[in-house]
């Protein structure tokens, strides 16, 4: 075996440039790229328009009033529409789980309609089609929102809280039975505290995609006092001269309630990690 | 040592199995199998994988439901579509090869659950109840930890003072220390030793022969769901008088030896826990 380095033996299976060497390089090269596209963008970009069509403090300052207004509607939307959601969600994830044959099948037709067609179709059909055909007037644009997107989200949380219930081990349950558990309180105690834990990710996913989502209420004509922040953000489009600053001011409204909602999750996700 | 609490024909059945059958499928398991555990009895049930034994023991407590035959706990037919068997259940432990503590409950939840649930036991008495018997499996000072917070070994002895915390009658070990590391099997068994020489009457699945020989009163060999071979421990694993029993147990307490006859041999697989 040959120590010296320079040895011919070592020298000929040697590769040219060690890997290390050329994965240095190589980042280093991810980094100057970077560096040249940022510089060439603010170059590039027009500082006063920016400041007037993203962030025109006219329009801000017009919108001002009427924000927190359009904030709270979003979140009212938002939350109705997912606690129909979860309620019809947790039926048909029941459903597809049951013994009885057919409501296996009307959970699982469900799902693959909702799922299958735009929410704005739905949101559409809820706010004009049930009123004329089945004549019932749906009482405010809250109920309406709530229902349409309700049925959407329940496809997708049906699908999240059954997988969840089937992720808990089968032991779990043989434990439970085992101990003289019934079958519903080893459902209760057991079961879904530990599904709980596995589905409070992706719903919190649905969450954010509801909260985004309840911008379709547009569509069913909204009064003032209905406003939420897409409608509020597009009609402010119409100020001559502002640009686009209103999308750019409700889209920041809209980050300020879906980040949160992520680092919630995250936080909740870390704190169960300890039972896993 | 033919046992450590020599038991009389007249004590009463704690367990009695007669003419049980169970069937997968068209798999057939159990073919058979007449077995009795009296008071204080401690069995062992050994035999190759896929030979029935955990079917057996989960078909005791109705965690599987028998095709034929009658299973009595206690006096009471279990398979008796109107008996309560939740209410039978509470009279009877059992332990699982993979511990299956509530993985959302510290040891201390473990033990408590049921005893409120079921034996709507107030907190202050299930806990009391609870710190003895994890005295007994020594984890008073693991009360408070998750399952995921322990090892294996302290796992099983949390989910053997689970199941003691019912006060049951009888029971039933599922292969308890096959899911262990080597070092940790010790601690297990010998708190199973401890249980036995306490008088409790129990049913164990088990590979473990040196505890079968030890501590057993009876052995039961099952080969392909029948029982093969029943009798004093010294008798069955010492010398064995069938030909299938002397196979196994010469694979087991001499897994290096290989015979001729067995090359080319492939063990169905027991069905999964």
């Amino acid at each position: 075996m040959p120590t010296d380095p320079n040895s011919p033996a070592l020298l000929a299976t040697r590769p040219r440039m060690s890997p290390r060497k050329k994965a240095k390089i190589s980042q280093a090269a991810q980094y100057g790229v970077l560096a040249i596209v940022i510089v060439l963008a603010l170059k590039a970009m027009d500082w006063d328009k920016l400041r007037t069509q993203m962030f025109n403090v006219n329009v801000i300052a017009s919108m001002l009033d009427a924000l927190p207004r359009a904030f709270a509607n979003t979140l009212l939307y938002t939350i109705c529409a997912f606690a129909v959601g979860l309620s019809l969600g947790m039926v048909l994830a029941l459903m597809k789980m049951s013994s009885v044959g057919p409501y296996r099948w009307l959970a699982t037709a469900y799902a693959e309609f909702f799922r299958g067609i735009p929410a704005l179709l739905v949101v559409l059909s809820i706010g004009f089609l049930i009123p004329i055909l089945f004549g019932i007037k749906l009482p405010n644009m809250t109920v309406k929102i709530g229902i349409a997107l309700g049925l959407v989200s329940a496809a997708y949380v049906s699908e999240t809280l059954r997988a969840g219930l089937q992720a808990v081990p089968r032991g779990q349950v043989e434990a439970a039975r085992s101990l003289g558990l019934s079958q519903s309180q080893a459902m209760r105690s057991v079961v879904v505290p530990q599904a709980f834990r596995i589905v409070l990710p992706p719903l919190t996913n649905e969450l954010i995609l509801i909260t985004k989502d309840t911008s379709f209420v547009y569509l069913l004509g909204l009064a003032t006092s209905e406003y939420e922040l897409t409608k509020l953000g597009t009609n402010a489009l119409n100020q001559a001269s502002g640009g686009l600053t209103g999308v750019v001011v409700v889209g920041l409204v809209y980050l300020i309630i879906t980040l949160p909602l992520g680092h919630l999750a995250r936080r909740m996700e870390k704190k169960n990690a300890r039972q896993r | 040592m033919s046992g450590v609490s020599p038991t009389t024909p007249t004590d009463p059945p704690v367990v009695q199995i007669s003419g049980l059958y169970k069937s997968f499928g068209t798999v057939d398991v159990l073919k058979g199998i007449d077995l009795t555990v009296r008071e204080r009895e401690v069995v062992c049930v050994i035999g190759p994988s896929g030979s029935g034994k955990s079917t057996l023991l989960r078909c005791v407590n109705l965690l599987e439901r028998p095709t034929q035959g009658v299973v009595e706990l206690l006096g009471i037919d279990v398979t008796d579509p109107d008996v309560d068997i939740d209410r039978v259940r509470t009279h009877v432990g059992m332990v699982f090869q993979s511990f299956n503590l509530f993985a959302h409950h510290t040891v201390m939840g473990n033990l408590i659950l049921a005893q409120r649930k079921v034996l709507k036991r107030s907190k202050a008495e299930a806990e009391e109840v609870a710190w003895a018997n994890l005295r007994q499996v020594g984890l008073e000072d693991r009360a408070t930890f998750y399952p995921a917070e322990l090892s294996g070994g302290q796992q099983q002895r949390a989910a053997i003072a689970r199941a003691l915390s019912m006060n049951p009658a009888l029971m039933l070990f599922d292969e308890p220390t096959s899911a262990l590391d080597p070092e940790l099997v010790g601690d297990v068994l010998a708190v199973m030793r401890d249980l036995a020489l306490g008088g409790m009457t129990m049913l164990v699945v088990t590979h473990e022969m040196a505890f079968a020989r030890d501590v057993s009163d009876r052995v039961v060999f099952m080969d392909d769901g029948v029982i093969v071979e029943e009798g004093p421990a010294a008798q069955v694993i010492g010398s064995p008088s069938t030909d299938r029993a002397r196979i196994f147990l010469k694979r087991v307490l001499d897994p290096t030896h290989i015979d001729d006859s067995e090359i080319g041999e492939t063990e169905p697989d027991e069905p999964a826990d």
